[in-house]
C-alpha cells in the first residue's frame, strides 16, 4: 500500500474513535490461549458496555513481564488492566501498585472464587486482583503402558512407586523413557517443579529467620532423588526440557508419566494436537513425606495498576472477564473444554463441563490441596507454594535452578551443586539486607 | 572449457549456493504462513501441500495490521530524515575541516553502540512519563534517530572522506558558501552513499525491537510489536506466527528490492575507484 493511500484511512480510523465518545482502556495480557479467547470476546463485552472501548496488547509471557514492570515500578500509567501471576500480586499489593478491588458488585460472587487462589490474591483480607484461569501440578500417566507391565495406578502415588514404576515402562530402545520431568533453569521452569518435590521431602526455601535451607538433608534427599529418577529413566537432556518440550515428547507417546501443570490437560486430551489422548490417565502430584506443598499452585489475574486513569472502566472489564457468566459465555461458544478453568467452584458443578472435561475433578483437587500459605512441614515465614512471595525470588530462584540443572547434567555432585547454592542464596539475602 | 570459465561458474554456483541459504529461512517463513497450524509443525516437513490463508485470517482478525504497518514506515523513515539531517553537517565537518579531536571523537560516538539498552531503560522511561512521550510516534523517532546517528555519521564520514578536497574548493572559488558546497556539490557527489546509509537506516529501525516494545503500548505500536503478539510459549501457532512475520517484513523487503541497486552502488561506492 502506498503512503498516500495509508494516511487517509488512519485519519479516518482516528475521527470514528472521537466520534464514540467511549472512554478507552488499554488491557495488557498473556498471549495464552485462554486470553486469545477473551480478546476475540472483545465484541460482546463492547456490545453489553458501549461506554467502553478495549484496546488491547498482547505479549508473550516473558516480554510482557519485563514491559510490565517497568511500568508500573516508574508510575508510567500506559495501562488500565495488567495481566499478573499469583507470584507478583502480593508483591506488587504490597508496594501500593494495584488498586485494591473490595467493593465489588454482589452479582460477581466473590465466594465462589477457588479458596486457594483467592487467598493467594490476597492482602490482608482484601483481594488485589482477580483470577482469569489457574493451575496446579498432577500426573500424567499412559493406561496402556501401565497395563502391559501390569502396574495399577494408586488414588494417591507417591514418589517411591514412580521410581518403581519408571523402571519398569523405561524403554529407551523404543524410544518411551519411564518418567519425563523439567529441567530447564529458571525460577518458573524447574524450579517450580523441583520446590514441590523438596515441600513433599519435608524441605523448605527459608527457616523463619529469612535463612536459605538449601543445603539441608531434606534439599539433598530430594534434589539426589530427582537427580537419579532422571538419569536412570528420564529422556536424554532432560536440562533443555521445559514445560512446552515436555508436552511435546508426553503428547507424542515418548513419556510414561510426566508431573506437571494442570493446564496441559485439555491439549492433551484433544486428539487434534496429542497422540496419547485416548491412553491418557490422571493422578495427583506424587509424594513423599508429606502431602504438604506437592503440588503447586499458579494462576494468572487481571490487576488494575494505581497509575490507570479509568480505573472504574478497568473494573468493570476485569469483573466481567472474571465472572460466571464469562465462563458461560465461552463455554457456548468456544466449547466447554476451552472455558478458563481453575477460578470458580460454579465451573466445576456445571454438568456441561464435567462432561467435556473428565479430568475436571482431579484438577479441582489439585487445586484445593494446595495451600500456598501452608505449603512446608517446617513452618516458614513466606507465601506460595513453588513460589516465595518476595522480590529477590525471580533471582534467587533461577540461580539455584542453574546449580541444580548442572547437577542434572552431571557436571557436578548434588551436594557440591546445592553448598554453592546455599552460599550464593545467603549472599543475595544477605545483601537485601534481611539478615546481617 | 578454459580455466576462467571454469572458475566464473564455480563463482557463480558459490554465490546461488549462499544467496539460497540466506534467503531458506524467509522462504520457509513464507511458505509455512500458508500452512494449517497441523502442516505447520509435521515431520517430516512438508514442501508441497494444499495452502491456505487461514494464518492470515486469524492474524488480521486479532490485530489492526494497517496501523502497525503505518507506525512503522512513519517512525523508521521519520528517524532516518532526523538522523540524515543531524548528521549530514557533523560529517562534513568531520571529514573537511578535521580536528585532532575528530577521531576521538567518532570512537566516542561508537562507543554508545556498546552500552546494552537495557542498561538505560528505566531513566529513558521516567524521561518519556514526563515528557509525555511514552506510546507516542515522536518518542520513537527521537530514540530510533539517537540509536542510528552514530552508524550514520561513520558512514557518511567514509563517503565524504572520498570526496577530493578539490572539487570543494573549486566550488568555493566560483563563489559557493558553505550551504551551496554541500547542497549542489557533496550531496550530488556522494548520493548513492547518502542513499544506501539512510536504506541501513530505515531497515536498522524496521527491525528494532527493544525500545519497540518497552515504549509503546497500543497508539504507536509498530510493526515489530505487532510480531510480538503473536509468539507464544504455549500451543503451537508457528503458522500464525510466520504468516505475521511475512506480514511484518512485506514492506520492507519490497523496498529493499526496489532499491536494491542504490544500496550495493553505495556500499560498494569508494572500494572500485
Amino acid at each position: 500500500m502506498r503512503l498516500t493511500h495509508a494516511l487517509p484511512l488512519a485519519g479516518a480510523a482516528t475521527l470514528a474513535s472521537f466520534a464514540a465518545h467511549a472512554e478507552t482502556i488499554t488491557v495488557a495480557t498473556v498471549n495464552n490461549n485462554d486470553m486469545i479467547i477473551m480478546q476475540g470476546l472483545t465484541d460482546e463485552f463492547e456490545k453489553a458496555h458501549p461506554d467502553i472501548d478495549l484496546e488491547w496488547v498482547v505479549l508473550e509471557e516473558n516480554v510482557l513481564r519485563q514491559r510490565l514492570t517497568t511500568d508500573i515500578a516508574t508510575d508510567g500509567g500506559q495501562f488500565d488492566v495488567m495481566t499478573v501471576g499469583t507470584y507478583e500480586v502480593p508483591i506488587w499489593a504490597k508496594q501500593n501498585w494495584l488498586v485494591e478491588l473490595d467493593d465489588l458488585p454482589e452479582s460477581y460472587n466473590e465466594q465462589d472464587l477457588l479458596k486457594p487462589i483467592r487467598d493467594g490474591l490476597s492482602q490482608d483480607g482484601s483481594l488485589y486482583a482477580l483470577p482469569f484461569y489457574g493451575e496446579s501440578s498432577m500426573m500424567y500417566y499412559r493406561t496402556d503402558l501401565f497395563e502391559k507391565a501390569g502396574i495399577e495406578m494408586s488414588d494417591q502415588p507417591t514418589w517411591d512407586q514412580v521410581q518403581d514404576w519408571a523402571s519398569q515402562i523405561n524403554d529407551p530402545a523404543n524410544d518411551v523413557y519411564g518418567i519425563c520431568l523439567r529441567g530447564k533453569p529458571g525460577w518458573g521452569e524447574n524450579m517450580a517443579f523441583v520446590s514441590t518435590l523438596v515441600n513433599t521431602f519435608g524441605g523448605r526455601w527459608f527457616d523463619e529467620d529469612w535463612h536459605p535451607e538449601i543445603n539441608s538433608p531434606e534439599w539433598k534427599e530430594a534434589v539426589s532423588f530427582y537427580v537419579d529418577l532422571m538419569n536412570n529413566y528420564g529422556p536424554p537432556g532432560a536440562t533443555s526440557n521445559g514445560f512446552n518440550e515436555n508436552q511435546a515428547l508426553f503428547s507424542s507417546g515418548k513419556c510414561g508419566m510426566w508431573v506437571d501443570a494442570t493446564s496441559a490437560a485439555g491439549r492433551l486430551y484433544n486428539p487434534d494436537e496429542s497422540q496419547v489422548a485416548d491412553k491418557l490417565g490422571f493422578a495427583p502430584a506424587p509424594i513423599a513425606k508429606t502431602p504438604k506443598g506437592a503440588n503447586w499452585l499458579w494462576s494468572w489475574t487481571l490487576a488494575i495498576p494505581s497509575s490507570s486513569d479509568a480505573k472504574d472502566a478497568a473494573k468493570t472489564f476485569i469483573t466481567w472477564a472474571t465472572s460466571q457468566d464469562y465462563i458461560e459465555l465461552v463455554g457456548e461458544t468456544e466449547g466447554w473444554t476451552s472455558v478458563p478453568p481453575g477460578t470458580r467452584e460454579s465451573t466445576y458443578e456445571n454438568p456441561k463441563y464435567q462432561e467435556a472435561a473428565p479430568f475436571a475433578d482431579f484438577v479441582l483437587n489439585a487445586i484445593q490441596t494446595a495451600d500456598p500459605t501452608d505449603s512446608t512441614l517446617k513452618p516458614s515465614p513466606y507465601i506460595g507454594v513453588q513460589t516465595v512471595n518476595i522480590p529477590e525470588f525471580q533471582a534467587v530462584g533461577t540461580q539455584v535452578g542453574q546449580m541444580i540443572g548442572a547437577a542434572l547434567a552431571g557436571q557436578q555432585s548434588v551436594d557440591a551443586a546445592l553448598d554453592q547454592a546455599q552460599r550464593s542464596v545467603e549472599r543475595t539475602m544477605r545483601q537485601a539486607g534481611y539478615y546481617d | 572449457m578454459n580455466p576462467t570459465m571454469t572458475k566464473k561458474l564455480l563463482l557463480t554456483l558459490l554465490a546461488w549456493g549462499i544467496a539460497l541459504i540466506v534467503f531458506f529461512p524467509i522462504f520457509w517463513m513464507v511458505l509455512t504462513g500458508f500452512k494449517t497450524e497441523g502442516e505447520a509443525v509435521a515431520t517430516p516437513p512438508s514442501l508441497f501441500f494444499e495452502p491456505t490463508l487461514a494464518g492470515y485470517h486469524e492474524v488480521m482478525a486479532r490485530a489492526d495490521y494497517l496501523k502497525f504497518a503505518l507506525n512503522s514506515i512513519v517512525i523508521s523513515f521519520g528517524s532516518t530524515l532526523l538522523a540524515l539531517i543531524v548528521a549530514i553537517p557533523s560529517a562534513y565537518s568531520m571529514a573537511f575541516l578535521p580536528t585532532k579531536r575528530t577521531q576521538g571523537t567518532l570512537l566516542w560516538m561508537l562507543s554508545t553502540k556498546m552500552l546494552p539498552p537495557v542498561g538505560v531503560l528505566m531513566p529513558v522511561y521516567l524521561l518519556f512519563r514526563d515528557m509525555g512521550l511514552l506510546d507516542s510516534q515522536l518518542g520513537l523517532t527521537i530514540v530510533y534517530m539517537l540509536m542510528n546517528l552514530p552508524i550514520v555519521v561513520w558512514m557518511l564520514y567514509t563517503f565524504f572522506k572520498d570526496i577530493p578536497k578539490d572539487i570543494l574548493e573549486a566550488g568555493r572559488m566560483d563563489g559557493a558558501g558553505t550551504l551551496q558546497e554541500v547542497l549542489y556539490l557533496l550531496l550530488p557527489l556522494t548520493l548513492p552513499g547518502i542513499a544506501s546509509t539512510g536504506l541501513l537506516s530505515v531497515i536498522l529501525s524496521w527491525n528494532e525491537a527493544f525500545w519497540s516494545l518497552n515504549l509503546t503500548t497500543s497508539d504507536a505500536a509498530p510493526l515489530t510489536a505487532f510480531i510480538a503478539s503473536f509468539s507464544s510459549p504455549e500451543g503451537l501457532f508457528w503458522a500464525k506466527l510466520s504468516a505475521a512475520s511475512t506480514l511484518a517484513i512485506a514492506p520492507i523487503l519490497i523496498f529493499g528490492w526496489m532499491t536494491q541497486k542504490q544500496m550495493v552502488r553505495g556500499l560498494t561506492f569508494g572500494a572500485v575507484k
